[in-house]
């Protein structure tokens, strides 16, 4: 693949570094900033792939509306709970979920090594994106064109969410009023 | 036109069935009358006795040699060669059977609206009465064994439904339960006689039977004389069942629990005498095997004389013809034994007309003396029902053998074919002989008891009486009737049956007294007709002359009239009775208590397997069958409460088995081929 | 220096994805399970894109933008529950919520 391998590590290192804080920071604001910083990192690596549009949504959509919601429910509920840096689960529980997880990587690594992705010539080369206006052009394009369907149902599920997470969240009515 | 001779009491079986189960049954047990469902079943019988009738007047035109009518109703199974109609086909044995079968039916049926007027259920009872004469009829005209089995299931079934009829009462549920259980056995043997029959010769249609054995004696080619006494012999298992012979008697006297018109019917006129009827229809069977004719003559025999023995010291007046009927059906299996079928299938006619008239007398007697049985209870009765005792008379008369009866021509028949015959024997004529004294003896006292002498109960006052008296019920009829009605009421009403129970009874006379003439000596009518079914009477054996026909034929006489006179002279003093019953009080008691069959029965049969049975259900059947049951149940709550631990609640828990499974599934994808 | 191949690429998913499913596995403030799901769905973009730069095929990169407006509800729904669930117990602890067991 022909991508600098340079900025590769760079952003791959700050990613696995970033995540483990993630997993393992016991406050959850920390958590919270660790992750962004993972999410620009990926942001980097999509667009060492020529995945630009992709790149960006990953920084205006988790880095910019996820992320912001997830420090906003901290901030919201930290306000009065002192126990809320909760620690680890059970050690039984770390180790074996540690080991699995280390087992099954073993596999996925082994895996995709021994296997071969060869370019089975897809017509949308670089050249051709290029050619045609750039990564974003073609996407969207696409994305009214063969990808319609999908796309107008991802609004009717976004709607959905919105009703239901308005609905979960609202607080109680009590006594019948509003 | 043969299939309407069945179908008519299928019809009202129908009709009264559906009727009783869900017009009748449903409302509770609201009296519905046993009028309308009564004169349903009447007239369905006696639509089938007339289409027999025209059957039969349409065989009297046929040439002798081939005097039949077939007919094919449909195919009832096809295996590979095996190949089943229902069929039925009517020659000169068996029309005589639908004439009796739909004859006498229909007035028993008759009488049997007068006599369950005051049953809960007649609806019912007229159905199973109707299904009943079909099945009959059924196993009479059907053309194969198949059909014929047919019949003879059906007949069984009825008869334990009409046994237990009054269920409520568990003596006699008991009772059908036992004559099913006794009539399996016999089943068996027709069973494995079919089978054999099927095997040895491919066919189970008689006709074709006939044809291989072509004429009287002869075997068919490569069929061995042992496979024809084996097929013969088990054949006579079912007929012994059926018939109740020795040693499977023992349910007939019991089924004296059902009502007396079913008694009258099923367990005197018709169903019984099938035995004979399956023995006269295969006799090309019999004649061909010596042994097997021993066998159902020394049966006969016998059986004949040791029930009468039995008859002599019942005091229960059903029980008393019940014995003389298995008596009587000895005589009749005697005479097929020895190769008279045609005067073994004459009894049976005979039999049927004075047996019915005796147990429909005896139900007009129960009938008006309120449920009461036994005979020493009674007497007297002789002025209180002018119409059933001048019936009864005649019926005693005709079985004992009183010469110009019916029942004389056909016992005497009987008696001198069992001495002439090549098959017969001194002996067998001299037991048979002895058996008609005993008859003549018991049936006499039965007689006597019943309407002779003074009224050994107590007589209520009554001017006049009805026919129908208010709280008297057959519902509540005690069947075995030790004097229940006399101790129950303050003194019997007796009163005289209403017509529609007399008319039977008197018609039934008539016939006992002219029945035997289609059999007179050296002129048989019924002799000449059966022949091409059933092969003619075998000539005397040499050395047989006419002379000593006559003088066994006065011997016989005399011997009746003994019989009936000691009898009568016995039972007019009672008190000498009483003396002589104690003198000989060990044999009085042997006899009394039917020879203790029932209890050796019991002892060695029922108690065994009773006990072998609890063995298997204790040792076997809750020890290791419910204990791996009842472990299975163990091991999966055990398994539960164990595997219960890893359910925590926890969801992540949960998603670490979840990473655990697919490591598993991931390793096996990977590693599992190879 | 050298290439980088795709399976080093689809490696460092591998990594991440564990890492999230871990966190998963082993934390008890549910804020913080939920950061994890948005790591392990994060891996699972990136193999699409890799995937997609490989086979030149831009169905991957479509997926991805699928993938993360699915994203973004399920955090608006999972923080709605997050706040329900706090509300009721007090607590955002998963061992308090084990009424799974039930």
């Amino acid at each position: 693949m022909d991508i600098s391998p340079f900025f590769f590590y760079l952003f791959a290192g700050l990613a696995i570094a970033c995540s483990t804080m993630v997993i393992l920071k016991k406050n959850p604001v920390t958590s919270a900033f660790s992750l962004v910083l993972v999410f620009f990192a990926f942001a980097g690596i999509y667009a060492l792939l020529d995945a630009h549009l992709i790149a960006a949504l990953q920084v205006f959509v988790y880095t910019g509306a996820i992320m912001v919601l997830f420090v906003f429910v901290i901030m919201l509920l930290n306000a009065d709970v002192p126990s809320f840096d909760l620690g680890r689960s059970h050690f039984l529980m770390r180790v074996s979920a540690g080991f699995s997880a280390l087992v099954l990587l073993g596999i996925f690594v082994w895996a995709f090594k021994e296997s071969s992705f060869h370019s089975i010539g897809g017509e949308f080369t670089l050249e051709k994106i290029e050619a045609a206006g750039g990564n974003t052009q073609v996407i969207s394009e696409l994305m009214f064109s063969e990808y319609i369907l999908p796309f107008e149902l991802t609004s009717i599920l976004l709607l959905a969410a919105i009703v239901g997470a308005v609905a979960i969240a609202k607080r109680k009515l009590v006594g019948g009023r509003v | 036109m043969l299939f309407w001779i069945p179908l008519f009491p299928l019809i009202g079986f129908l009709i009264n069935g559906i009727w009783y189960a869900f017009g009748q049954a449903p409302a509770g047990r609201k009296k519905a009358g046993a009028g309308l469902p009564g004169a349903i079943a009447t007239g369905a019988i006696f639509a089938s006795f007339v289409v027999s009738l025209m059957i039969f007047i349409q065989l009297l035109g046929q040439d002798p040699e081939h005097r039949a009518v077939e007919q094919i109703l449909f195919n009832w199974m096809s295996v590979g060669k095996f190949h089943v109609d229902v069929a039925f086909r009517i020659d000169a044995l068996n029309t005589l059977f639908t004439l009796v079968i739909t004859g006498v039916g229909t007035l028993i049926h008759l009488y049997s609206i007068g006599y369950m007027g005051h049953d809960e259920t007649p609806g019912k009872f007229f159905a199973y009465l109707n299904l009943f004469c079909f099945a009959m009829l059924m196993l009479v005209m059907g053309s194969s064994l198949p059909v014929l089995f047919l019949g003879w299931e059906g007949v069984g079934l009825c008869s334990y439904l009409l046994i237990g009829y009054w269920y409520t009462d568990i003596e006699k549920a008991k009772a059908g339960k036992k004559a099913f259980v006794v009539n399996r056995i016999g089943d068996f043997g027709f069973l494995l006689g079919m089978f054999l029959i099927y095997s040895t010769f491919g066919t189970l249609d008689f006709e074709s039977l006939r044809h291989l054995f072509g004429h009287a004696g002869s075997l068919p080619e490569g069929v061995s004389p042992q496979v024809i006494t084996a097929i013969s012999l088990f054949l006579f298992v079912g007929c012994m069942g059926k018939s109740a012979q020795i040693p499977l008697y023992v349910w007939l006297p019991d089924a004296m629990a059902g009502p007396t018109p079913v008694s009258a019917l099923i367990h005197a006129a018709t169903m019984v005498t099938s035995g004979i009827y399956l023995v006269s229809r295969l006799n090309f069977f019999y004649t061909g095997s010596p042994t097997a004719m021993s066998v159902v003559a020394a049966v006969g025999a016998f059986t004949a004389f040791f029930a009468a023995t039995i008859a002599i010291t019942q005091r229960d007046i059903k029980k008393v013809l019940a014995y003389s009927t298995v008596s009587q059906l000895g005589y009749m299996f005697l005479g097929c034994g020895v190769g008279a079928f045609s005067a073994g299938v004459f009894h049976v006619i005979t039999h049927a007309f004075f047996k019915a008239l005796l147990f429909l007398g005896a139900g007009s007697v129960i009938h008006g003396m309120h449920e009461e049985q036994d005979i020493w209870k009674m007497g007297g009765l002789k002025s209180k029902m002018p119409r059933t005792y001048w019936t009864f008379a005649v019926g005693t008369a005709a079985i004992c053998g009183v010469p110009l009866l019916s029942g004389f021509f056909s016992k005497d028949e009987i008696l001198w074919k069992a001495f002439s015959s090549p098959s017969g024997s001194p002996w067998l004529w001299f037991l048979a002989a002895i058996t008609a004294v005993m008859t003549a003896f018991y049936m006499t006292r039965l007689f006597s008891l019943t309407f002779l002498g003074a009224p050994r109960f107590e007589v209520a006052e009554h001017a006049g009486h009805s026919h129908d008296h208010p709280g008297h019920d057959h519902g509540h009829d005690h069947g075995h009737g030790h004097g229940h009605g006399a101790k129950k009421v303050k003194g019997i009403a007796v009163h005289e049956s209403p017509l529609l129970m007399t008319l039977p009874l008197m018609i039934l006379a008539v016939l006992s007294i002219v029945g035997g003439y289609v059999g007179w000596p050296h002129a048989s009518w019924i002799e000449h007709w059966l022949e091409p079914v059933v092969g003619g009477g075998h000539e005397a054996a040499s050395g047989v002359s006419e002379s000593l026909e006559w003088i066994l034929m006065g011997v016989s006489v005399l011997g009746a009239l003994i019989g009936i006179l000691t009898s009568f002279r016995v039972y007019r003093n009672l008190s000498l009775v009483e003396a002589m019953t104690r003198n000989v009080q060990w044999l009085h008691k042997i006899l009394e208590n039917k020879w203790y069959i029932d209890e050796i029965y019991e002892a060695v049969f029922v108690r065994p397997i009773q006990v072998f049975s609890q063995l298997l259900w204790k040792g076997f059947d809750v020890a290791v069958i419910d204990r791996i049951v009842v472990g299975f149940g163990r091991v999966s709550q055990w398994t539960g409460e164990t595997v219960r631990v890893i359910q925590t609640g926890s969801l992540q828990v949960y998603a670490l088995m979840l990473l655990a499974g697919l490591i598993g599934t991931a390793g096996f994808l990977i590693y599992g081929w190879h | 220096m050298h290439q980088i191949e795709p399976w080093v690429v689809l490696s460092f998913c591998s990594i991440i994805f564990f890492i999230g499913f871990t966190g998963v596995l082993i934390r008890r403030n549910i804020l913080v399970i939920l950061m994890s799901i948005e790591l392990m769905l994060n891996a699972v973009n990136l193999t699409f894109v890799t995937f997609s730069k490989q086979l030149n095929h831009l169905g991957g990169q479509m997926s991805v933008f699928f993938i993360i407006t699915v994203a973004a509800a399920e955090s608006a729904v999972g923080l709605g529950l997050v706040i329900a669930m706090f509300r009721t117990l007090r607590s955002v602890d998963t061992d308090e919520i084990q009424i799974l067991r039930e």
